[in-house]
């Protein structure tokens, strides 16, 4: 059915469709949509989960946790500070190959008290062991979280995976949403591990100096494997519900001198961009990153690289562009721009494009930066 | 594609109307975005919200900065905003306002949506409801169909006064 939808309303229509037997979650700008929604369709009878109000975005991850570690399938949602706030348990969910899908609205942290777009929250979530996904429109936040249960179930995988959408840009951006009945698509939750009154085990016991580093090996193991999960799972969809997606989303790229890298919204903004930009006779292309983690083979070979980081490691530098240019010999010109909001357009977008420094380091709007 | 920055007060339905906006131009057959800027929205405050319509898929997320058309849903907001910014020359403007209201360069339209919901009594909390009213506006304008007008307004709104307000919207508009 086709219908008008927030970003935040399409996660929402997501997990109904999926049915997590437990939901525990706590609001925060601009995420709070997302689990008004799904309470609503909890106490409706819409949504046949259970839903718990928790008072701390510790405590809605550690309740998944809980709640998970018994074979059910879980979601959660947070945004900014409150997923900092669940740092913790979030190493936690990962490290006890937990199959947690979360929604994360990407925003700015404090301070100052900034409530706008930006991705340095996710991206301090890097090494926890979580997959990240980061999507562009509404459909994909749809289409996202219904594939990440799918592969973060995978028992190739076993490990949460988190939905990643622009706050305000895209969480509460209205697009069509042409919602789908998934059918068995996502098959029921089997999780080898879970607790068995039946058959008792220790959970969470202490690891010695001869077995910890098996388990982190384990981990990424499981981290490589994903990327066939991946794939199969976004085929599988293409060839049931007729959209496509990949581990990244390549416009006029073939042919390209100059590629743009970006994530999120800006990905998608970068292709306009391009199209100016060879109407002036500059072969441009946009490569917009959706896998982060596990991050993908990044074809880039002979081509100049502009990064728009909307987020930065201080100290060293976009953290994009640090893991690009570890990567690939090529150039990279490295953009910091969009933080907390900063009102960015396609314009700008081509402007970068235009004025690279390749080599260098370029602060959006920052007078006299280097 | 075709771009409208919609000026009204928190409270006052400018981000629904953005809503119905797209989802009538969907219905149309087009691809529509509709987008709130969020800043410390509050009740009264002027606030803006914005919506494109194409016959492509929407890939720009940035503010509008040269709309083709805007809409002002309270006129006590002109004494306070400029309305006008970076409107496009010879673009238009529809206010929401019994009386003609003239702007040098560009096509102006007005309607009466206040009195037409105190008409038919579409009034919440104490607020009249202008966003069902002015899709009948927009449809006279012909920015959506009539038709699509009238199907997302029942889509997102039981109550047929809705309709009945956008329909008389649509009579009373001047063009």
């Amino acid at each position: 059915m086709k219908k008008i939808s927030t970003g935040n309303k399409a996660v929402a229509e997501a997990v109904k469709q999926v049915v997590p037997a437990v939901v525990a979650a706590y609001p925060i700008t601009p995420q709070t949509e997302i689990v008004e929604q799904i309470a609503e369709f909890v106490s409706s009878g819409d949504l046949k989960s259970r839903y718990i109000a928790v008072e701390s975005e510790h405590s809605a991850m550690a309740a998944c946790i809980g709640a998970s570690v018994t074979g059910i399938r879980t979601f959660t949602a947070t945004s900014s500070h409150g997923l900092l706030y669940m740092h913790e348990m979030t190493n936690w969910a990962a490290g006890a190959r937990l199959p947690i899908v979360m929604a994360n609205v990407n925003r700015s942290l404090g301070p100052g008290w900034n409530i706008w777009a930006e991705h340095t929250d996710a991206l301090q979530e890097r090494d926890t062991g979580w997959l990240q996904v980061y999507v562009s429109t509404v459909q994909e936040a749809y289409d996202a979280t219904i594939m990440a249960f799918r592969i973060a179930e995978h028992n190739d995988v076993l490990l949460p995976v988190m939905v990643n959408l622009d706050g305000f840009l895209l969480s509460h951006l209205m697009q069509p949403l042409d919602t789908i009945d998934v059918g068995d698509f996502i098959p029921p939750c089997h999780l080898p591990h879970a607790i068995d009154v039946k058959n008792p085990k220790g959970y969470g016991g202490l690891t010695g100096p001869d077995q910890q580093f098996k388990f982190r090996w384990d981990i990424e193991h499981s981290m490589r494997d994903s990327v066939k999960v991946i794939e199969a799972t976004e085929k599988e969809f293409a060839k049931r519900f007729g959209r496509t997606y990949g581990m990244t989303d390549d416009y006029q790229c073939a042919d390209a001198d100059v590629i743009i890298v970006a994530m999120g919204t800006l990905g998608k903004e970068a292709e306009v961009a391009v199209d100016l930009l060879r109407k002036e006779g500059i072969k441009a292309g946009s490569m917009r990153l959706r896998w982060l983690r596990p991050f993908p083979k990044l074809d880039l070979k002979g081509k100049q690289v502009v990064v728009i980081d909307r987020d930065y490691s201080f100290g060293r530098g976009g953290i994009l562009a640090t893991e690009i240019m570890a990567q690939t010999k090529e150039e990279v010109f490295s953009v910091i721009a969009g933080l907390g909001g900063q009102e960015l357009t396609y314009e700008d977008v081509a402007d970068f494009v235009r004025n690279r420094r390749m080599g260098e380091e370029f602060w959006f709007g920052v007078t006299n930066n280097v | 594609m075709f771009e409208i920055r919609i000026h009204s007060r928190g409270g006052q339905g400018g981000v629904t109307a953005a809503r119905l906006l797209a989802l009538a131009a969907m219905h149309d057959g087009k691809y529509a975005t509709a987008a709130p800027f969020y800043g410390a929205e509050r009740r009264g405050a002027p606030i803006v919200s914005f919506v494109r319509i194409d016959d492509k898929p929407i890939r720009i997320y940035s503010q509008i900065k040269k709309p083709d058309m805007v809409i002002v849903l309270d006129a006590s907001v002109m004494d306070v905003v400029d309305v006008l910014q970076g409107l496009r020359s010879g673009g238009r403007v529809l206010v929401n306002s019994a009386n003609p209201r003239e702007f040098q360069g560009f096509t102006s339209g007005h309607v009466d949506l206040t009195g037409i919901a105190l008409k038919e009594n579409l009034v919440v909390s104490g607020s009249p409801i202008l966003n069902t009213p002015v899709i009948g506006a927009l449809a006279k304008m012909g920015i959506v169909s009539v038709d699509s007008a009238k199907k997302a307004i029942r889509e997102m709104f039981t109550d047929e006064r809705n309709v009945k307000a956008a329909e008389a919207a649509y009579t009373e508009m001047s063009a």
